[in-house]
Order: structure tokens, then sequence, then C-alpha cells
């Protein structure tokens, strides 16, 4: 059983012939081809499979192909501009915050997320941000030390604190 | 695997039960995918609540507040309405999974799911909400504490949609706490969870009280007899250790992977007595 499934895949109009009750993340991994999206746990505890949809974070290894369905989708093939790094990217780069890196685009995404909504984060807000993100190898804290600077990239916020 | 319909409208879905009466309904699937990997679903279908007009917002009814069954945690957190009249609520979604978890779980799927653990239930217990189920063919409204009626059981009849919570404004208190024990701070299942509201009088006497707790029995705890042990007293370390005893004598928790029996029985008395570390702060 398969049907046509229409969305907006990192700003640009796909469709995708389907099963709907396969998961969201392989449809985008095996289908689309983008293996940023890690699958963890398959479970939605890891946060490696996070995804925006309509600019919110989701967990897409619990989320069906059929939910993908007229929405905007972003991966984070697509967080950055055309040929240059997204800040939380650069960031991520220049304070160390890479180690095995398979947490980091679930990371990222969420961290894009969530500086879109609070320009000027305190440290304690960055850690519950990014709660639902495990780092295997535990490097936390320059992650988010990597997200405090990125605010201050984008918008000249983060707080001490 | 099987077909997954996403409708639009109350209509479409009871149009889409009456002809698949075996499909599942789920609303942000952090509970059903959870428990059933999407590739072992049994071929059942699927009907994803989470575009149904009719189950979304939060709105006010004059004396009540009406919560639509898909108000995901994120909105609940968000909304005004809920943390002007209803703050306890608020508190207790915040302490739901992280911030994914609580874009796609929704109130109504924490309902419904009726876990002993679920932290949005405790504070419905304790503003003594309905639910709205709604079917082709009528809508009824039911008492929380009679809708779930066993660890995963609920009141839902086949071709019923949980469409609405309903609050009352009125409750009369004004001093709120929530506070839940984990294994870690986010993404944990509460191995205890406390809530408390109360209506404190300007000499510091306590006129109402309510308790409820969460995954310290088969479903939310609560008894008169503990609220009532309040009652006309301060907010102090006796009143909490009567409190506490009879809370340790009462709940029936069990063992399970999280926490012993005797852990959580412990702990629910422990989480009573923090309230006095909060009105010593608060002042």
């Amino acid at each position: 059983m398969t049907r046509k499934i229409f969305f907006v895949l990192n700003g640009i109009s796909v469709h995708v012939e389907t099963d709907p009750a396969r998961r969201a993340l392989d449809v985008l991994r095996e289908d689309m081809g983008l293996t940023g999206t890690k699958e963890g746990c398959g479970r939605g505890e890891c946060g490696g499979c996070s995804i925006l949809v309509d600019g919110e974070v989701k967990l897409s290894c619990i989320m069906t192909a059929a939910q993908l369905e007229g929405k905007d989708i972003v991966t984070i093939e697509g967080v950055c501009g055309e040929g240059d790094l997204h800040p939380v990217q650069r960031s991520f780069i220049e304070r160390g915050a890479v180690q095995c890196g398979f947490c980091t685009p679930g990371m990222v995404i969420s961290s894009v997320a969530f500086l879109n909504a609070n320009p000027s984060p305190a440290r304690e807000e960055i850690r519950e941000a990014l709660s639902g993100n495990l780092c295997r190898c535990t490097g936390y804290q320059k992650i988010v030390d990597a997200v405090e600077d990125a605010a201050k990239k984008m918008h000249g916020g983060g707080r001490d604190g | 695997m099987g077909e997954v319909f996403l409708p639009g409208s109350l209509r479409e879905v009871f149009d889409l039960l009456s002809g698949e009466p075996e499909a599942l309904l789920y609303a942000g699937g952090t509970d059903l995918f959870v428990r059933s990997s999407l590739e072992e679903g049994g071929g059942k279908p699927l009907v994803c609540l989470e575009r149904v007009e009719g189950l979304k917002g939060i709105s006010d009814h004059g004396d009540e507040i009406r919560i639509g069954g898909c108000t995901t945690h994120s909105e609940l957190i968000r909304s005004r309405l809920v943390r002007e009249h209803f703050p306890l609520l608020m508190h207790a979604a915040r302490r739901i999974g992280a911030p994914a978890v609580r874009n796609m779980g929704t109130i109504g799927g924490n309902i419904c799911t009726a876990s002993p653990a679920g932290d949005t239930l405790p504070p419905l217990y304790i503003f003594d909400a309905f639910v709205e189920l709604c079917s082709a063919g009528r809508a009824r409204r039911v008492p929380i504490s009679e809708f779930i009626t066993g660890p995963g059981q609920t009141a839902l009849e086949r071709g019923e949609v949980l469409s609405a919570i309903c609050l009352k404004k009125d409750h009369g208190c004004t001093f709120f706490h929530f506070e839940k024990v984990g294994q870690r701070k986010a993404m944990a299942i509460s191995v205890a969870s406390f809530a408390f509201a109360a209506g404190i009088n300007g000499d510091g006497m306590i006129r109402k009280a309510r308790c409820a707790f969460g995954s310290v029995a088969p479903t939310v705890f609560t008894s008169s007899n503990i609220d009532r042990c309040f009652i006309d007293k301060p907010m102090d370390e006796d009143t909490l250790r009567q409190a506490a005893l009879l809370v340790r004598s009462e709940v029936s928790p069990i063992s399970d992977v999280r926490a012993s029996e005797g852990y959580r029985r412990s702990v629910a008395g422990n989480l009573v007595m923090r309230l006095e570390d909060l009105v010593r702060d608060t002042g």
C-alpha cells in the first residue's frame, strides 16, 4: 500500500511515493538520501533523529511518513544558507562541540529552533532546550558553550548564568 | 504496513471509525510508537488526530477553560489562560520529556494512555477536570477520576474520541506546587510525582488543600483523609510530617524497573515534606 506524499524539504517542494506507515526518519534517510538525520534509540528518547516540522523540533523516528504531508521539513542538510554554514554549525566547530559527531545533527537542529525562539538565552535555558538530545561522548559543556557562542553570533545575545 | 489517515475534522474521524472499527487513534505518537514500533504495528489502520481542527486550542468559556484534546504540552506551557488559571498544569507540563516530546505529545493522549505516571494527570485530578467524549451520535462529559479506570485503561468506548478537557476556574486555590522524581531531570518517566494546591488565609492557615500523586498507585492517587489533615493548620513542619505519615501509609505502589515499592512509598512522603522548603523560600 503506497501513496504520494507531498511536502517541502529544505525549501524545495518534493513528493515521495511510499507506505504511509513507514517512519518519517526512514523516508528522509532512504528515499530522499538525507542521511544527516540519525537513528539512535529509535524510540523517541535520544534526539538523534530531530528534524524541524513547520519550525518546531520533532522526532522523526516516532512520526509516520503520512505526517510529512503538507509540512515544511528542515533537516540538518537544510539549516545552512547557500554554501555557508549556519552560525550554530560554525560555533560547534570553533568550540570543539563535536566528538564522534553522531548527536551533532540533532543537537544543531534543537539549537537552531531554540535560538530562533530565544535569541538571548541563559546557560541553564540552553541545557533545558537540549535536554532531549543525548551525547554519547558526554561532551555537553562544549555543546552548551557552542550554543551560547552561536547566540552571540546570531543576535549579539547570550548572557551569563 | 497499514494505512495512516490524517482527518481534518471530527466528522471525518467518525466516518473513518465507522468504516475501520479496528483503527488505532493517536495524536503525538510519543506513547504509541514507543510501546509498539511502527514496523511491527500489526497492520492496523492508524488515524492521526494532529490535524483535526475541533481538537485544537484553549478557550475561555466564562467559568471554565476548555482545552482541546490535541493541545500539545508546548501549547499548554505557552498558554496565557493556563498560566493565569491553572499554573499547576503548566508546571507539570514543563516536566514532561524534553522540547521535542512536548511539541508532539498532547494532553488528550496523556489522559487516554492512562499511565499512573502521566504527568498532566495529578493536576487534572486536583482541579476535578471533566473529559468531553464525542462520537458520531453523542457527546458526554465524565470526571477524569471515573474516565481512567486502571493502568492503561479508560472508559473510552469504541467510536469515541476524547475531544476536550474542561476545567472550572473557581478552584479557590492560590498556592501550587508540582514536583516529580525520575531517574534524570529530562526524558524520564516519573518514579513518583506530587501535585499540590491550597487556599491559604491571610493568617497563614490552610483553608483548602488538594494533593494528588502519580506512580504510587494503579491510577493517580488522591485521598480526602490526606487533604483534610491540612485544614486550619499552618504549612509548617508538624502539619507536613503528619501528612507525610498518612501518605506513606495510604499509597499502594509497585516495584518495577524504575524503583522499588518501598522507595516510592518513602519518596511520596518526602515530596510532601519538600513543601516546607518551598514555603520558607517564598516567604
